[in-house]
């Protein structure tokens, strides 16, 4: 006796959490009856382990057919095949959205492309996450980029128009879409201590501060591309250092306010020309792409590794880049004040969340 | 020309790609009615169409609008070749045609190709302007009401219930035409579907004019069948109860649900006409005869065999010429008309006297080719002979009505299995004379205290009983005569009083048959089929008396029959009524005294059952009342005194008449010592896994026992198919094969829907069939309804409070506790713990699922202020400018909602005919649907269960459409009629036919009825509701 046919169809379409999730990490539909069973599913209800199976690859198959669904959120809402609750919908979208942190580090800042999908073997093997998961979780990434791309208005709000996502989630796809636009590196070893949420809260920042949309928003791609023009303008930060007198100014400046108040003090003082010339390097850098993609590369080495092999706690980094930043308004000889602030005030932040172990 | 048909189309969404040069698609779409066809423009380039037609008007005779559904094609507009078509959409416009149903139909259909399934959806408006006709000879019957509910629908008053009407008509199938040979599969099975809705129509057309005719304005009860009868033709045949409904004033209706709202449907309606005289009371609780009639003049002679439900079997010829005479006196008005049938199930307290048992009647025929379409008579004898079979059984039990009548056919090749089954039944006379509707209702509760047991009391004359049985006093009055076990097809009545609660029993059956042809064929069959009538009857009461219980309600036995065996498949709910008799235990005994290990064996197996017994008893809370033997007319005779190695004690009679098969009479229950079959036989009955704790099932209406229903539903369909391994199987392998194939069913249907605990699965419904030698599909419909635990605890003892004992087993019984039900079991207002359960429902899995689900949705619907969901008036209004793919670029500060603005109404559906914890409002017309799918990439489609699993949701989202364009918001009395499953994985094919129907309604939350009508009862309503937490 073999089953030849075996379906179960609510009215109202049954999803089950836990299998979904077995789903959605790639699990074939022996291996997520084998997880199932050692969950002690069976003990708890009763049921056999066809049960099991049967139940399974009826999930299986209604998530197999709710798929072409959720590539485009909105047709869930308005399909009439599946009759599924809205907080069920939200629960579909939410979960088929979600991404691995160690897949998302791997690709983040890639260029979403065919040839970036032939690594996802390699991806898949480095992460123990199933290529079926990996696969998902890049197509979803390369989805709503080419959805989102070009498109006017808030990349946030795009996102999460056109994916329904939760504010969450559509802003980590914010983050992942400007990544991977600006193809920023971040798979260097030095970067490797960053988790996503690092990387997630400075594309954040720059988003709101450094790309077209923060100063029209009303432009094509605004949030997706940085403001060429300002990184042009950066150049004229280099005075900062270039000028030995302003250097000497800005330090003493700088000093006369921090001395007592830092634990670092003396590595401050006689590191202050070193850190300085980097920051303002890396502005000055920011007009040739390559440097664009190097920026995380270039922040952590120029200012994240000397505070950090001379033991500066976050504190004092914190009292140090406000100061840094602040005591340029008091530089006489320098006119780029608003662009220093449009600079500095979101690299501060971005340093601020790179420098810890 | 009394009608004026206008359709519009408005829009397209979601359309498939047709052009792969642009990714898009050029549709414009075709308004066909009639002979009549209308264009719309051809709208460029667009998924998402906007045709914004004009007003497509069609003027036609009403007996075309029934006959007729509205035919809307999507094409794609081709320049060079020939359109492509997209798909279409069939709309029965029928709901317009009365008055008191829908006035508009209107929403978004699915746009369905018969190859390729749903394709996107179409927005159509379409309204009826009816001219009155005073023309008395017309053909047509609009605003005849049709209702596939089998009781009276909840908002109307039954002023006459007037009896059965029958129609059938016959057609060759598209699919056998010389022509199927050169058309494509599509086009084929768009004949089809075509042909099928319009006999239909003109099917409920002819129904509706003998309606008039008998002065009726609806049909209740309605049930529309189609045999496939392959190269010999189509038959679409339906019956029904003719009655004249009254449509009850809203003021009840509106009541706060405190009181009953569903009174109304407790007074009185009429048989008409009406009969009187007093009635000689004739009884018996299952009466079944197996005929045998062939076409062509041939014909087999099988002895007819009448089932009892003590279990002692009689025969014969029922009656005798002195009965005969004895019901000649009795003859009433009812009985003089040709046949005093009632497809109804459930009746208003009353009206139903006694209760004799099941009638049943089975013919085998020989299908022939339908040679005259226009003169369907071979059929329609058929089908008298059995009707005929039928009333003369209901006679013999001394009854001169049948209720919860049922016909349906098995047909495999040219052989045609034609079932009839109801319950005979005596109605109440005195309650129809006195027919003035104020009076009744006092009427009913001076009558209610005797009718309560009144229905169990035999109907027949003791003394000249048409065979033998058991009978006691009853348990309740004490007055009148009861069998010891009752057998029935109907809905438990409402007044009837339980102990404890019900469950589904089911009988199983296989018999393996050689493959013959034509005549020897039928012979074969036919002579299988009193043995396997006996055998499923065996079981069911076998099964009956180890679950402690005495009666079963919603019998239905189905036998079906393939190329090389014949199926049985019984299921009913068991019930423990108070007033029959305790039923007796199941006794072993050897046969063979001399062997010692074998006599420890069987004593061995009788503990094990007299513990199942005592377990089930427990289980089912069945603990009747001790009553002492003297009071007790007839003692129960001493199991010792038999030597039968299984056997229901309280058998008393052996008596064997005219029967005579292989193992005899008097073996009814007897298995041979040294059969291993017997053994087994006795192993499978203690292998039936009672559902897990906290489920229930049953497949009638409502759960006995059960009454506090909360309001989460869940309707399904589920499918198998087994192959059976090998070919020289026995009939124990595949008995075993069968059992488990269902069993593993329930089994499963108990894993899925475990996040509804405790809950209830209500009309279950099994169908079997025999697709091909080693096939074997199993087809299963039901409802899992929740319902309160703690509640019910409260409520049972109010009745023992009470000492009524009422089996307040109908829904308007439940709603003698509306306060505590509206509190606990809907979420009426917002609960902040129910907003923690929305925010963490991705991370907290401690809460069943479901109900964080029911909790959370109701959060969204408050957010958005969609009262519309729960107030009832859904309209799948869609928000375009959500849909439109470039903001303008002031979003930054929009607060983006995301998945709150679902635009889809949620469309219930059930094969009750009432919604839990809800009012139907208003009844908008019969849903009558036939679908084919055909595939011929099934591989591509995920395989067999790929390509069904897409049909059936496909075919629910097609029902749901349809519902929400008549403005409803639920499918009640819901049936899958037909699930013919055919493959053909060699050539990558399968095609699948599927037939549903059920009556579109709109229903309104009691708990909103009580916040619009009242203030304070609802007061206490929501004190009580937030102490009580939002659980189920």
């Amino acid at each position: 006796m073999t089953s030849e046919l075996d379906i179960f169809v609510g009215n109202t379409t049954l999803i089950d959490e836990d299998v979904y999730r077995l789903w959605l990490d790639g699990y074939s539909v022996t291996d997520a009856v084998a997880l199932r069973v050692r969950s002690g599913i069976l003990e708890q209800t009763g049921a056999t382990a066809a049960v099991l199976q049967s139940d399974t690859m009826d999930h299986y198959r209604t998530f197999h057919m709710l798929e072409r669904l959720l590539h485009a959120p909105p047709k869930l809402l308005h399909q009439l095949i599946f009759q599924i609750p809205p907080s069920r919908q939200a629960l579909l979208i939410e979960r088929y959205y979600a991404f691995d942190e160690a897949f998302v580090r791997e690709v983040l800042g890639k260029k979403l492309s065919k040839g970036t999908k032939k690594d996802l073997d390699d991806i898949s093997t480095k992460t123990g996450i199933t290529l079926k998961s990996c696969r998902r979780q890049f197509d979803n990434f390369k989805r709503v980029f080419k959805v989102v791309e070009e498109m006017r208005g808030s990349l946030v709000d795009n996102i999460q128009q056109h994916f329904l996502l939760s504010d969450r989630l559509a802003r980590d796809y914010a983050a992942i879409v400007f990544f991977a636009n600006n193809r920023f590196e971040t798979g260097k070893k030095k970067l490797q201590y960053l988790s996503f949420g690092d990387f997630a809260f400075c594309a954040e920042l720059m988003i709101q501060n450094w790309t077209l949309g923060a100063v029209d928003s009303q432009m094509d791609d605004m949030d997706m591309d940085l403001d060429k023009e300002f990184l042009q303008d950066l150049k004229e930060l280099k005075v900062l250092v270039a000028d030995k007198d302003l250097l000497d100014l800005h330090k003493s400046l700088v000093c006369t306010a921090l001395r007592g108040k830092l634990g670092v003090f003396s590595e401050m003082e006689a590191n202050f020309k070193n850190l300085s010339r980097g920051l303002v390097n890396v502005a000055a850098k920011l007009t040739h792409n390559k440097d664009v993609r190097d920026l995380f590369v270039d922040l952590v080495e120029k200012f994240v590794e000397p505070c950090r092999s001379d033991h500066w706690p976050l504190s004092d980094v914190r009292f140090f880049l406000s100061q840094y930043a602040a005591s340029v308004h008091s530089l006489d000889g320098f006119r780029h004040q608003t662009l220093w602030d449009r600079y500095m005030g979101t690299l501060r932040g971005c340093l601020l969340r790179l420098y810890h172990d | 020309m009394p009608g004026k048909l206008k359709v519009k189309i408005v829009a397209g969404r979601h359309l498939p790609v047709m052009d792969r040069a642009s990714d898009l698609t050029d549709a414009f779409v075709e308004v066909k009615f009639g002979n009549t066809t209308f264009k719309t423009d051809v709208y460029l380039k667009s998924l998402n169409p906007q045709w914004n037609s004009e007003w497509f008007k069609f003027e036609v005779d009403d007996e075309d609008l029934q006959d007729e559904p509205l035919q809307i094609t999507v094409l794609d507009h081709d320049t060079y070749s020939a359109n492509d078509a997209i798909g279409k959409v069939y709309i029965d416009i029928d709901p317009l045609l009365y008055s008191e149903a829908a006035t508009v139909i209107s929403g978004w259909f699915p746009i369905y190709d018969t190859i390729h399934g749903i394709r996107g959806e179409i927005n159509v408006v379409v309204k009826v302007d009816l001219f009155n006709d005073l023309n008395r000879f017309r053909q047509s019957s609009c605003g005849v009401k049709f209702f596939c509910t089998t009781s009276i629908p909840k908002c109307y008053r039954a002023v006459i219930i007037h009896g059965f009407v029958e129609e059938l008509v016959v057609n060759e199938d598209p699919e056998y035409q010389w022509i199927d040979r050169i058309r494509t599969p599509r086009a084929s099975n768009e004949a089809r579907q075509r042909l099928i809705s319009l006999m239909s129509g003109e099917l409920q057309r002819k129904i509706g004019l003998k309606v008039l005719e008998m002065r009726g304005n609806a049909v209740v009860g309605y049930l529309q069948c189609f045999d496939l009868e392959g190269e010999s033709g189509l038959v679409v045949r339906a019956i029904g109860t003719a009655c004249t409904l009254d449509k009850l004033s809203s003021p009840a209706a509106f009541l706060p649900a405190c009181n009953s709202p569903s009174k109304e449907m407790k007074e009185s309606p009429l048989v008409h006409p009406p009969s009187h005289g007093c009635r000689s009371t004739h009884n018996s609780p299952i009466h079944t005869a197996t005929g045998s009639r062939l076409t062509q003049n041939f014909s087999v002679s099988v002895p007819t065999l009448i089932y009892t439900g003590m279990g002692s079997g009689s025969a014969g010829k029922e009656g005798g010429p002195f009965k005969a005479l004895l019901r000649q006196q009795t003859q009433s008005a009812l009985e003089q008309r040709e046949f005093p049938f009632f497809t109804l199930t459930a009746f208003p307290p009353g009206f139903l006297v006694h209760v004799g048992g099941v009638v049943s009647a089975r013919s085998v025929k020989l299908l022939d080719r339908i040679h005259n379409p226009d003169e369907p008579e071979t059929r329609d004898a058929w089908w008298a002979e059995i009707r005929q079979e039928i009333k003369s059984h209901a006679k013999a039990l001394g009854c001169h009505a049948v209720v919860g009548y049922s016909e349906s056919t098995s047909i495999c090749e040219e052989v045609c299995i034609l079932s009839a089954s109801g319950t005979a039944a005596v109605l109440n006379p005195r309650f129809l004379q006195d027919g003035t509707v104020e009076g009744c209702l006092e009427q009913r509760l001076e009558e209610n205290l005797p009718t309560r047991c009144g229905f169990c009391h035999i109907p027949y004359d003791e003394l000249n009983m048409p065979f033998p049985a058991h009978l006691t006093y009853c348990y309740n009055c004490r007055k009148q005569k009861v069998p010891d076990v009752l057998f029935t097809t109907i809905d438990l009545p409402t007044d009837a009083t339980v102990i404890g609660k019900g469950c589904l029993i089911q009988a199983r059956l296989c018999r393996l048959k050689k493959k013959a042809q034509a005549e020897a064929n039928a012979t074969a069959i036919s002579n299988l089929l009193p043995f396997m009538e006996y055998e499923v009857h065996t079981q069911l009461m076998n099964k009956l008396k180890l679950k402690g219980m005495n009666a079963l309600f919603g019998l239905r036995i189905q036998i079906t029959v393939g190329e090389n065996m014949l199926m049985g498949l019984a299921s009913a709910t068991g019930v423990y009524l108070a007033a029959l008799p305790t039923p007796g235990g199941i006794q072993i005994a050897g046969k063979t005294p001399n062997d010692g290990s074998y006599e420890q064996h069987i004593s061995h197996m009788q503990k094990k059952i007299n513990d199942t017994i005592a377990k089930n008893k427990e289980l089912y809370e069945i603990n009747p009342p001790e009553i002492s033997e003297e009071i007790i007319g007839s003692p129960i005779p001493e199991p010792r005194q038999r030597s039968r190695l299984l056997r229901s004690q309280s058998e008393s009679s052996d008596e064997v008449t005219e029967l005579d098969l292989s193992h005899g009479k008097k073996d009814a229950f007897v298995l041979e010592i040294d059969d291993t079959d017997a053994m087994e036989d006795v192993h499978s009955l203690l292998t039936d896994v009672p559902p897990p704790s906290g489920f229930y099932s049953c497949n009638t209406e409502i759960m006995p026992g059960i009454n506090n229903w909360t309001s989460e539903i869940q309707m399904f369909t589920s499918v198998r198919v087994i192959r059976l391994s090998s070919l020289n199987l026995t009939n124990q392998a595949l008995n075993k094969n069968f059992n488990d194939l269902c069993e593993n069913l329930l089994k499963s249907l108990y894993f899925k829907l475990r996040s509804m605990i405790p809950c209830c699965l209500c009309h279950v419904n099994f169908t079997v069939s025999l697709p091909e030698d080693e096939l074997i599909q199993v087809t299963v419909t039901a409802v899992a309804i929740t319902f309160d635990k703690n509640q019910a605890l409260q409520t049972t003892k109010t009745h023992v409070e009470k000492s009524l004992q009422r089996a307040s087993t109908d829904n308007e019984e439940l709603l003698q506790f509306p306060l505590e039900l509206c509190s606990d079991s809907l979420p009426s207002h917002p609960l902040p713990p129910a907003k923690e359960h929305l925010e963490s429902a991705s991370s907290n899995s401690g809460i069943p699922a479901a109900q964080r689900d029911r909790c959370s949705s109701w959060i969204e619907l408050i957010k958005l202020k969609a009262q519309t969901i729960r107030r009832g008036s859904i309209k799948t209004t869609v928000t375009v400018e959500k849909a439109s793919p470039v903001g303008d670029g002031n979003f930054r500060n929009r607060p983006a909602p995301p998945c709150a603005n679902s635009t889809v109404g949620v469309v219930k559906m059930t094969p009750l005919s009432f919604i839990p914890g809800a009012k139907i409002t208003k009844y908008l017309g019969i849903i009558n649907m036939f679908f084919i799918r055909e595939t011929t990439s099934l591989r591509e489609e995920g395989g067999v269960s790929g390509f069904l699993h897409a049909f059936i949701a496909e075919v629910f989202a097609m029902v749901r459409a349809h519902v929400a364009a008549l403005g409803g918001n639920a499918v009640v009395s819901y049936i899958m009629k037909q699930c013919v499953f055919m493959e053909n994985p060699n050539k990558n094919q399968a095609q699948c036919l599927i037939n549903v129907s059920g009556d579109a309604v709109v229903f309104v939350r009691e708990s909103d009825l009580e916040v619009v009508s009242t203030q304070q009862p609802t007061a206490n309503c929501q004190s009580s509701g937030t102490e009580g937490e939002v659980t189920t």
